[in-house]
């Protein structure tokens, strides 16, 4: 039964849409964990929809969504039909997953997912929001496999902000996936298994690679790759760091490098430079949705915190590969979740398999290593957000956007070090002041970088640096995409710009009079509020 | 945070919003030594997420709200954004009467405003599309940018030898003789000789603690923004069920519509989730600025906003304790600041405001409110959620 109380008109309860459409178990991203989910999961009589925002619109992926693409994608990323030929073709699982019976849809994106939670208990549903670029709408959810896989961490130098200087993770998707690479010649930052297989996969395909650059005094990769690329006869500079992007009209020509132990400088032609230096997981949507996260630098980052199969802190909610931190068994973890997800839905005890956790090291310090070298050898204009154009120098000098145009001693007075003094530096906090991390982007290209530049400049380990926060929508969509969704008609009736308290807006002079009743009762909503 | 607390100050100013700070500053630049209590960052809940309007012709603080605005970046040192005026675009007669009896309202004191139709709106304002029947331009009132003004309160408190401490929650109150004496912050005890209470949301649990029934209902606003467009002549435009702004940046940052009653202690977790409402925020955007349509949108964002019974704030120097100032926006906070910090100045230092008549705004009216004025309003968090 129903509880008769008296509700308030304005309020949001009962006025949320019913979901467009119902998935007993979503799984966000077909890669090997989402892809091995969904046929498990398929396999254990679950109703599976698979959704992958591969391959994204050419206009986003010149955003760099979801990945860090530099600009150097050639013609066939406008063909969209081909594209999603292509990424089926390269991706043998996507069509098991259709043979399993699961409901798979590539190039549909999510960008957002909305649970009940705390300070919030007024959604009818779990659900998820979609589009599929022409529009957008509501699926709700009774459980959820998050595998949304990992991004690029992208650190900046001279030129970052040039076509040509691109990521691993989107260098990969570039060659595996979609054949749309448009570079010929590769330097690549980093020396480890990722930059590794990158160079590796570059050569196989018959591009070339200038070198890869190192700022430890030995390379990181595992001794069989380091065997490999010798055998191939790739050069890793050790010591050394990037100074700049060599540039011209088309973008990047060369990467200019210092020499270890040296005080010259060496140049590396190319057309493309990739940072390999790690990777990110993945995480928007698990931020968006509130699940507790923890850094982990063995994982790669922030993750959501995780039970047995991948269980997030919201019940019916998993994160599996690398989106619940950096892993090697991806399709374990898949099928994990799928486990999880089904004991879930049954009312169960999770049986999930054990999966072996792998005893990765620990990313932090490699990652620091590397901000530390930019931070010591670049420019005091290089850019930590490019989107909005904030330099290094205006970070840490908590200066105001440069449009404002307002200097003053005052303003001079204040940077990084006296808001320390105020409390741990929150880069939402700087954000708020100095906008870096505040563009198109959405802070893709810039928040690690912004953290590891704060840790690195206020003594702070990286963990204790406060997560910057995601929020919907996770990508960045037109006010006329989002619009889709309509309002419902009692929320289009009772819609009102604030509360709906009437007596807010009388004004102060008729408090107490008898024109404030008058205005209070008039039909037509006498009151005033502008 | 600062390790050791210094033993006291002259006022202890709890909450670091909007209102608190300007009160301090106020307080600050008049010689008083000034400590704030803030339990995170300063103006990290609405006061930092607000639409950033500074027109408040309701309210006895109006004309000093008014005469500050234009001021306030020479005042405190450090820019705030503000710019002045404000258009509210009107699709219905209904809407152009409406803000046309606010242009009446406002004339006597000397305000004015125009009447502009279609073609006149969609000069000044490019994004603003064929759909509008026509605009009232207000030649006063105006927005900020929330953020950076909350910093610039804080950083001019900290000029003037104000003291913030971050991170830093009031535990409870010392009372001697019908005064507070001191407040309880990290085990210790911090004495001063007047204490403000402006802690959104959480000032009804505090006060709670010295037995002072304060009534206050907290609920959860959701905004957009998106990415930046050119700029338009004017910034501040209304209408269509929404308040908001385009930034000085250019970008598109808005909010309206309907809200969720949370439970009182709702402020305890960091959590500010939105909704899907975000997708009736754009579409009503859209309409708004049709030749914006195309704008994506970057973030959503929700806070925590206080309300009391009639939605009209607390501005108060309590009887007992004597020493004991309090301050609730419900909800109306940003804008009026500077004129609320400094009532709030005078009435800690003189008790009373000295430049306007603000006595309907005392606690006292609340004195007779039943104890379930929450149910009986709807006021309440959702029993059970049903899709419409």
């Amino acid at each position: 039964m129903k509880t008769l109380r008296p509700t308030d008109p304005a309020a949001i309860d009962n006025k949320f849409p019913a979901a467009d459409e119902h998935a007993q178990l979503l799984v966000i991203g077909a890669g090997q964990a989402g892809l091995a989910a969904a046929i498990e999961a398929a396999g254990l009589g679950l109703q599976v929809v698979l959704i992958d925002e591969n391959p994204v619109p050419a206009a986003l992926m010149g955003l760099d969504v979801p990945l860090f693409y530099g600009q150097r994608m050639n013609a066939a990323v406008q063909e969209e039909a081909r594209m999603v030929e292509r990424l089926v073709a390269s991706t043998p699982a996507i069509e098991a997953a259709f043979d399993a019976g699961v409901d798979v849809r590539m190039g549909v994106m999510a960008w957002g997912a909305f649970a009940n939670g705390a300070a919030l208990n007024a959604m009818p549903h779990k659900v998820a929001g979609l589009t599929d670029g022409t529009k957008s709408w509501l699926c709700s959810f009774d459980a959820l496999i998050l595998a949304t896989g990992a991004r690029d961490l992208v650190l900046g130098f001279e030129g970052i902000d040039q076509p040509g200087v691109m990521g691993a993770r989107a260098l990969d998707a570039l060659l595996t996936r979609y054949d749309a690479f448009d570079g010929k010649r590769v330097t690549i930052l980093g020396s480890t298994d990722l930059a590794a297989e990158t160079a590796l996969k570059l050569l196989d395909r018959g591009l070339e690679i200038s070198g890869l650059v190192e700022v430890l005094p030995n390379p990181q990769a595992s001794p069989e790759y380091l065997a490999a690329l010798a055998a191939r006869g790739v050069t890793i500079h050790t010591g050394a760091t990037i100074l700049k992007a060599e540039t011209d009209a088309t973008g990047v020509t060369a990467a200019i490098t210092s020499v270890a132990g040296q005080g010259n400088t060496q140049r590396l032609p190319c057309d493309t430079i990739c940072l390999a230096v790690g990777a990110i997981p993945a995480i928007e949507l698990a931020g968006a949705l509130n699940c507790r996260l923890g850094f982990r630098g063995d994982l790669g980052g922030h993750v959501p915190v995780t039970g047995a199969g991948g269980a997030t802190s919201i019940p019916g909610i998993f994160a599996a590969g690398d989106c619940a931190g950096l892993t090697a068994d991806a399709e374990g973890q898949g099928r994990a979740a799928a486990q999880a997800a089904a004991a879930f839905l049954h009312g169960s005890a999770s049986p999930a398999e054990t999966v072996a956790v792998a005893d990765t090291p620990d990313t932090t310090a490699y990652r620091q290593a590397w901000m530390r070298a930019l931070l010591a050898t670049g420019a005091p204009n290089t850019l930590a957000c490019i989107c909005e154009e904030v330099s290094r120098t205006e970070l840490l000098g908590i200066r105001p956007p440069r449009y404002l145009n307002c200097a003053s001693n005052k303003l001079a007075a204040r940077d990084a070090k006296t808001l320390r003094e105020d409390g741990p530096l929150n880069p939402d906090q700087i954000k708020r002041l100095t906008r870096a991390g505040m563009g198109p982007c959405q802070g893709r290209r810039c928040r690690e970088q912004i953290a590891l530049t704060l840790a690195e400049t206020s003594d702070t380990p990286l963990a204790a640096v406060p997560l910057a926060s995601y929020r919907a929508p996770v990508r960045p969509l037109s006010l006329h995409l989002l619009g889709a969704i309509a309002e419902t008609p009692g929320m289009q009736q009772h819609w009102d710009v604030w509360f709906g308290i009437r007596t807010q807006w009388i004004p102060y002079d008729v408090i107490g009079t008898p024109e404030e009743a008058d205005l209070i009762a008039a039909e037509d909503g006498g009151y005033l509020h502008a | 945070m600062s390790e050791a607390s210094p033993s006291g100050s002259n006022v202890a100013i709890i909450g670091g919003g909007v209102t608190g700070l300007s009160a301090a500053w106020w307080l600050a630049r008049a010689g008083h030594s000034v400590s704030v209590f803030e339990r995170f960052i300063v103006g990290w809940e609405a006061s930092g997420r607000n639409g950033g309007g500074c027109t408040h012709y309701q309210s006895p603080l109006f004309l000093e709200e008014q005469r500050l605005w234009p001021m306030m970046d020479d005042l405190l040192g450090y820019p705030t954004e503000y710019q002045r005026t404000r258009i509210v675009i009107n699709f219905t007669a209904d809407q152009e009467r409406r803000y046309r009896s606010v242009a009446d309202l406002t004339a006597p004191w000397g305000f004015t405003s125009e009447t502009l139709d279609n073609r006149q709106l969609r000069e000044i304002v490019p994004l603003a599309g064929e759909n509008a029947l026509s605009a009232q331009y207000f030649h006063f009132g105006g927005h900020a940018n929330p953020q950076r003004t909350v910093q610039a309160y804080a950083w001019a408190l900290q000029d003037h030898g104000g003291r913030i401490y971050q991170h830093t929650s009031v535990d409870g109150f010392e009372t001697s003789n019908g005064r507070i004496t001191g407040i309880q912050v990290n085990g210790r005890t911090h004495g001063c000789d007047a204490v403000v209470v402006a802690a959104g949301p959480q000032s009804a649990v505090l006060l709670a603690k010295l037995g002072i029934d304060l009534p206050l209902a907290p609920a959860r606003a959701e905004m957009i923004v998106t990415e930046a467009l050119p700029l338009m002549k004017i910034g501040g435009v209304d209408g269509n069920g929404l308040y908001g702004r385009q930034t000085l940046r250019g970008n598109l940052a808005y909010g309206g519509g309907p809200h969720e009653w949370l439970d009182d202690d709702a402020f305890l977790t960091p959590a500010r989730p939105s909704t899907p409402v975000l997708c009736n925020l754009a579409a009503r955007v859209a309409t708004l600025f049709p030749r914006a349509a195309h704008a994506r949108v970057l973030r959503s964002w929700a806070g925590i906003v206080e309300n009391t019974p009639d939605g009209r704030p607390v501005i108060d120097r309590l009887q007992s304790p004597s020493n004991l100032t309090i301050a609730t926006m419900s909800g109306v906070g940003f804008g009026l600041s500077p004129a609320t910090g400094h009532a709030i100045a005078d009435l800690v230092t003189t008790g009373a405001c000295s430049f306007a008549e603000i006595g309907k705004l005392g606690l006292g009216r609340f004195k007779d409110l039943p104890a379930d004025w929450r149910e009986t309003r709807g006021w309440m968090p959702p029993l059970e959620a049903v899709a419409a």
